[in-house]
């Protein structure tokens, strides 16, 4: 993509009046029509209503006014979040067809600042695996080389902005399915400190864990993205009161001065080309003028057994609601009891069944201290060791994902393989603190690489600068 | 395979979760949540004793919103979204089972 087709970069054309947000918004619907039978990004194109909305934003800026820091910016919504009167799937057969009574918080708020939503993208059903393989409805491709996955499970909204479909979208993070996404198609991807972004609208996955952020094809966009849907929502009882810290001085700041941490003790499994590039990526910062300091994360490896007990307790606990009864599907039967366990028995796929019988297992009386009781207690065990890292340096680096775009089918046959997808993005998760992924020149089959960027609660001004800088640095003959 | 659980237990965890399995689910049920649970067992290897559990990220308690009067949703949309709706109000089979 060009850098003419950046979210700041169309919001200062179409507010100047320089372009239009139809004429916009019919360059993305032309690279949708060109290429979306193939990516297979969106569930739904709501090609249509943009088509009104961009409209009805060309006349407000003739009429004089300001439509808002995302004027005519196409964006697109991972099919997890809700969006009144537009059918929200979660890639799911159990929601097929339904309409929700009302717009994700996230959603209001990219309208209220001018953006114009071109569809809901392809995800792992109810946002469960790393490859979109999951989705009820077919797999994403990867724009970069469509033989292989984009990531998950916010697949379809990293896929959209690599191909040109949308400038910016929104995912959602719960063990790492906005950074792994972004880290395998090339774009930048952010999951917000816990409580930044309201949940409001979000089809919950695992509450303690779920997080709404960006992507997009830079630094800058992101900021701008996440500062338009982030700070207090008082429909979300874990949102942060406070307003959300402006990133604009973060992206010139640099990291001179800046103490970024390489865990010496982090679990193996990188591939070298991966590996490599998060060298690179420490030389880049270190030139810069960061000093690289060496910390250790003792429970950082345990991260994804807690995860993977907790997770699927919460999502077990989450998706008891699809029973049949107030919306989605339903299968009939003689008696509720047996409507219900037809209904989730029909509706759900084969990863969301084996997810709600491992929380369920874990929750049950007689294995909860065994299993989700000790995960609570590794979780605080991550959470001190980040901390103590945290008191000597500013930001962290590790690889976002242990290995660029794989193969449709490499990981479906052994669930636990696909698991170990998450191991460097799920700890972030746990703990509630912010991380990144940035391209940072690319690896095996000249495939891109994402550098994770991982910073303390509210760390995101400092997230900011690095990521700002590793952008910088790749593009002067490093990547 | 692992023995960390068997057939019995991964029908009554299905029955918990009110999910109908068939006989293959059951099966490749009871060999995958065997496995996983293999890998899990890394976590016993720590001394846990003192910890805290750690439920959320952010220690917030009884937030309330200003007591003022807001739009709720609206009742017929809501209705409309489900699968069976009677008289204002969402119609269900018997709740008293065949089998009960």
């Amino acid at each position: 993509m060009s850098p003419a087709d950046g979210v700041d970069s169309i919001a200062a054309g179409v507010r100047s009046g320089s372009r239009s947000a139809a004429a916009v918004l019919e360059e993305h619907l032309g690279r949708i029509a060109e290429r979306e039978a193939e990516v297979h990004a969106f569930t739904l194109v709501t090609d249509s209503a943009a088509r009104e909305r961009a409209a009805v934003l060309d006349e407000r800026v003739a009429a004089g006014e300001d439509p808002g820091p995302l004027a005519g910016v196409p964006v697109a919504l991972k099919d997890n979040l809700c969006t009144r009167g537009v059918p929200t799937t979660c890639s799911s057969r159990m929601l097929e067809g339904w309409r929700p009574p009302y717009d994700a918080t996230v959603v209001a708020r990219l309208h209220d600042a001018g953006a114009v939503v071109v569809g809901k993208t392809n995800l792992d059903e109810f946002a469960m695996g790393s490859s979109t393989e999951n989705s009820a409805f077919g797999p994403t491709r990867n724009p970069h080389d469509t033989s292989r996955v984009p990531g998950g499970s916010s697949g379809g909204s990293a896929a959209a902005v690599a191909a040109g479909f949308a400038a910016a979208s929104l995912g959602s993070d719960t063990g790492g399915s906005i950074r792994q996404p972004a880290a395998l198609c090339g774009v930048v991807g952010v999951k917000p400190t816990y409580g930044a972004v309201s949940r409001l609208g979000l089809v919950a996955f695992a509450s303690s864990l779920d997080q709404i952020g960006p992507f997009t094809t830079s630094v800058a966009d992101a900021a701008t993205v996440l500062t338009v849907i982030a700070g207090p929502d008082p429909s979300d009882s874990t949102s942060i009161p406070e307003p959300f810290p402006d990133l604009r001085p973060s992206l010139e700041r640099g990291v001179a001065g800046l103490r970024i941490g390489r865990i010496s003790d982090l679990p193996a499994g990188a591939d070298p080309d991966v590996a490599a590039r998060v060298d690179a990526a420490f030389d880049a910062l270190a030139a810069a003028g960061a000093t690289i300091v060496d910390v250790e994360i003792p429970a950082f490896g345990y991260g994804l057994t807690a995860y993977y007990l907790i997770a699927p307790a919460e999502a077990s606990s989450n998706l008891a609601r699809y029973d049949g009864v107030r919306f989605g599907l339903r299968v009939d039967a003689p008696d509720t009891d047996a409507m219900y366990m037809a209904t989730r028995a029909e509706g759900f796929g084969a990863e969301v069944k084996r997810r709600i019988m491992l929380g369920t297992y874990a929750l049950s009386a007689g294995y909860y201290d065994a299993y989700y009781g000790k995960a609570l207690k590794v979780r605080r065990r991550i959470a001190a060791d980040f901390a103590a890292a945290y008191g000597r340096v500013d930001a962290l680096i590790t690889p976002a994902s242990p290995s660029v775009a794989f193969a449709f089918g490499d990981k479906t046959s052994d669930p636990f393989a696909m698991y170990l997808c998450d191991t460097y993005t799920i700890p972030s998760n746990l703990t509630g603190d912010p991380a990144m992924s940035v391209p940072f020149g690319t690896g095996a089959d000249g495939l891109p690489v994402g550098v994770q960027v991982l910073a303390p609660a509210l760390g995101e001004p400092t997230m900011f600068a690095v990521a700002a800088e590793l952008e910088r640095s790749v593009g002067v003959g490093d990547g | 395979m692992s023995d960390r659980i068997t057939r019995p237990a991964v029908e009554k965890v299905a029955r918990l979760a009110r999910l109908s399995l068939t006989e293959d689910e059951i099966v490749i049920a009871t060999r995958e949540l065997g496995d996983m649970l293999d890998h899990f067992a890394d976590i016993d290897a720590l001394d846990l004793d003192d910890v805290e559990p750690m439920t959320q990220p952010v220690p917030l308690v009884n937030v309330m919103r200003d007591d003022v009067e807001a739009p709720t949703l609206d009742r017929d949309e809501v209705l409309a979204a489900a699968p069976v709706a009677t008289d204002g109000q969402f119609r269900v089979p018997p709740i008293i089972g065949l089998d009960a």
